[in-house]
């Protein structure tokens, strides 16, 4: 049976797309178009003069081996942060699911941190993990743990990993939350009657459902860790120490707007463009092919 | 229907009636001030912001022709940023407060600043680079003295030291620390006492390795350290500066000293009277005498007695300010009268003692001094007195290196990982110098295209 909408007019269509093609050229072809212009450009600070270098920004991008350090912080942290995050809150949505009381005053407190601005959540756990004041980084240092996340790199992952995990939670919460709430009951008893325990039943039924939910929420994770969390790093560690958090997307903005490299900066926005075309591609292309709808 | 007509018909009277309320208030407002109005970008913020509002006002009420319009556009790299951008709009400030590490970058946009000697020159304002403190005003000059922007808020690095804490030691509380020799039985004393902090050190890469350069007079970099060209290299990677970050290291691994940070987080553990030791700017002294409730001290930055030469004078941080291109060139005589007045032995002096800045003519040096300020508060003739210790030398003017925001970033990330034990000091300076050398080498490329 053919679901498709014929519409009788031939420019109509393209009339109601219309205001968001606009927006799109505005807020993405255009910016985008002259990152692509300038990383071909290396110009003095003001812009009073710029010159063409063909490819002499990226190739010094891939002589850097911070650049390149770069990727393998970017590919760690949004691991980290995908799937703590995904499963955290995959296992507090199937617990509230099966509350039977008080499930309003959970899902409320579970939904509060999404409305925190990154770089509040940033200062929040900064303040929690204070090295001297902070009572986590007190409770550390009583279980014997020399904690200073300013000098100490993986330390510094750590608290930029809760941070940012702990701002999307409740984003995930949400989806998991309706997701399970969608599933038809028949289907689980039906398993419940065949003699399913509840482990069971939750891989074999519940799950199987659940994954268009879990494809787009990790879509939805992985542009955040890449492109959400510049807040919540810039307030914790502002990249380091010693660019131990330099994510992609805190280079590029550290590269333009402290170190007045626009060249530079622009070339790293077209490799990071390219790399979520391409992700977006993979993701698409073959991991929806697994899903069931 | 008639009801509708006649509200949009008062909605109509209203509308126009507020309108002409509006423009005629425009004119009026236009009749009173028909002044020029100078746009100044700066950084200050808390008490220096109050200062500075203080300073265009009294401009402002001295002469009736130009108004200055003080805006705080957050920090140093923000309103850098922000002038940068507004430039390319064509809509750059008049003036705009850059700190000392974008001098580099400044310069090499010939096109976009207007160098302040030809500015008061053009302007009829005699300018002789002998009235002014030289190891001052040399940071923002060209090799043959002519300066390109006014020096606004300079200062120098200090040791501040806790005298309750030396007194509870067993140290004499007058006789600060002279040498880097002399500090370890000291510092061994205070740990000894109880303190958890002796001591620390605020900006470390500007105090330990760039002044620590000047006062021992060896390079920090060749070519009089970018003085005379983009082709310079960083040299603090010598067996001196190795010694030097040896011993701190080797202090931090017995609890001798204590690291705070790369800026200045650590005046909190002074004031509070944890740290015994501090090396903070001369324009940290407002902080602790507001907040210090021991009595405190102020000496010069020690020195390695065994070093030729040394102490020679220690070098300048802060922002000056630069005059950007593209306005009229009445605006510009409002900009050389401004400067002009900044200048004045009155306001320099004022300046001096309400922030701790140093003066930038030797003349306001002395007034302040026959003021009876220096006495009245002991210490803080320390700063002029550690920068004008001896002539400058090619090693001790000032640093001109291009991408010298992005190298102190890198001194920063090499030295912590000298103090978390990740690397040797001769291995993290080392590293340092060739991160610094690829920048270095960046920016002469971009330069030379030009």
């Amino acid at each position: 049976m053919e679901k498709r909408v014929v519409f009788q007019n031939r420019y109509l269509p393209y009339l109601l797309i219309a205001p968001q093609i606009a927006i799109t050229i505005v807020f993405f072809f255009w910016p985008a178009s002259q990152a692509v212009v300038q990383s071909v450009l290396r110009e003095d600070a003001f812009g009073t003069r710029s010159y063409f270098v063909g490819m002499e920004n990226f190739l010094a991008l891939f002589e850097d081996e911070y650049y390149l350090n770069s990727f393998k912080i970017t590919a760690l942290f949004s691991t980290l942060v995908t799937t703590i995050g995904l499963s955290l809150s995959l296992l507090l949505a199937v617990t509230a699911d099966r509350l039977v009381r008080g499930t309003t005053a959970y899902k409320t407190l579970l939904i509060w941190p999404y409305a925190v601005a990154p770089a509040v959540a940033g200062a929040l756990w900064g303040f929690v993990f204070l090295p001297g004041p902070g009572i986590f980084a007190w409770l550390l240092l009583q279980a014997g743990v020399d904690w200073n996340f300013h000098l100490n790199g993986n330390q510094a992952m750590f608290v930029v990993v809760v941070a940012a995990t702990w701002k999307q939670i409740s984003y995930n919460f949400l989806f998991f939350l309706a997701g399970l709430q969608s599933i038809p009951k028949s289907l689980i008893e039906a398993a419940a009657i065949d003699g399913a325990g509840p482990i069971r039943r939750f891989w074999s039924v519940v799950f199987p459902l659940l994954s268009p939910t879990l494809f787009f929420l990790v879509v939805v994770n992985v542009v955040y860790a890449f492109f959400e969390t510049f807040g919540v790093i810039h307030s914790l560690t502002r990249g380091g120490p010693a660019k131990s958090t330099e994510i992609l997307v805190y280079k590029v903005w550290y590269d333009g707007f402290e170190a007045q490299d626009l060249g530079g900066s622009a070339a790293q926005s077209v490799i990071l463009m390219a790399i979520v075309i391409g992700l977006t591609v993979i993701q698409f292309r073959y991991i929806e092919r697994k899903v069931h709808y | 229907m008639k009801s509708t007509g006649k509200l949009a018909r008062a909605a109509f009277a209203l509308l126009a009636g507020t309108a002409i309320a509006f423009s005629a208030g425009g004119a009026l407002a236009q009749a009173k001030d028909n002044r020029i109005e100078l746009q100044w970008w700066h950084a200050m913020t808390g008490a220096l912001n109050e200062r500075v509002n203080e300073i265009a006002e009294g401009f402002n009420k001295g002469q009736d022709k130009y108004k200055i319009v003080a805006v705080n556009k957050g920090s140093y790299p923000e309103t850098l940023t922000a002038a940068m951008a507004a430039f390319r709009a064509g809509k750059g400030p008049h003036i705009v407060q850059v700190f000392e590490v974008g001098t580099g970058t400044m310069m090499a946009s010939r096109a976009a600043i207007k160098p302040v000697y030809e500015l008061m020159a053009q302007n009829g304002y005699k300018f002789d680079p002998g009235s002014y403190i030289s190891a001052v005003t040399g940071y923002y000059s060209t090799s043959d003295g002519k300066m390109l922007s006014y020096p606004f808020n300079s200062s120098t690095p200090v040791m501040y030291y806790n005298k309750d804490a030396f007194q509870k030691a067993g140290l004499d509380p007058n006789q600060p620390p002279k040498t880097w020799q002399e500090f370890e039985p000291m510092l061994r004393k205070l740990k000894a006492s109880g303190s958890t902090c002796p001591f620390q050190t605020n900006w470390q890469t500007w105090v330990q390795l760039e002044n620590f350069s000047a006062l021992h007079n060896v390079p920090f970099a060749t070519k009089s350290n970018g003085f005379d060209g983009f082709d310079t290299e960083l040299k603090f990677n010598s067996p001196l500066h190795v010694r030097h970050i040896t011993t701190l290291a080797g202090w931090m691994k017995e609890g001798l000293m204590v690291y705070g940070g790369r800026k200045n987080e650590a005046n909190a553990k002074f004031v509070s009277g944890e740290c015994a030791i501090h090396m903070e700017s001369s324009a940290g002294y407002a902080t602790f005498a507001r907040g210090a409730k021991f009595k405190w001290g102020i000496a010069m930055l020690p020195y390695y007695s065994d070093v030729q030469g040394a102490p020679q004078n220690s070098i300048i941080g802060g922002a000056s300010l630069w005059v950007l291109g593209k306005h009229k060139a009445e605006e510009y005589k409002g900009v050389a009268q401004f400067f002009d007045y900044l200048t004045s032995t009155e306001n320099q002096v004022w300046w001096h003692k309400n922030t701790g800045y140093l003066p930038i003519t030797p003349m306001s040096y002395e007034a302040t001094k026959q003021q009876g300020f220096y006495a009245a508060n002991p210490g803080t003739d320390t700063s002029v007195q550690q920068m004008m210790l001896k002539p400058p030398t090619n090693n001790s003017k000032g640093l001109r290196l291009g991408n010298f925001v992005q190298i102190r970033d890198v001194m920063d990330e090499e030295l912590e990982a000298v103090w978390s034990g990740k690397k040797s000091p001769k291995e993290a300076l080392d590293t340092a110098v060739e991160r610094g050398n690829r920048l270095l080498r960046q920016f002469e490329r971009d330069a030379k295209r030009s």
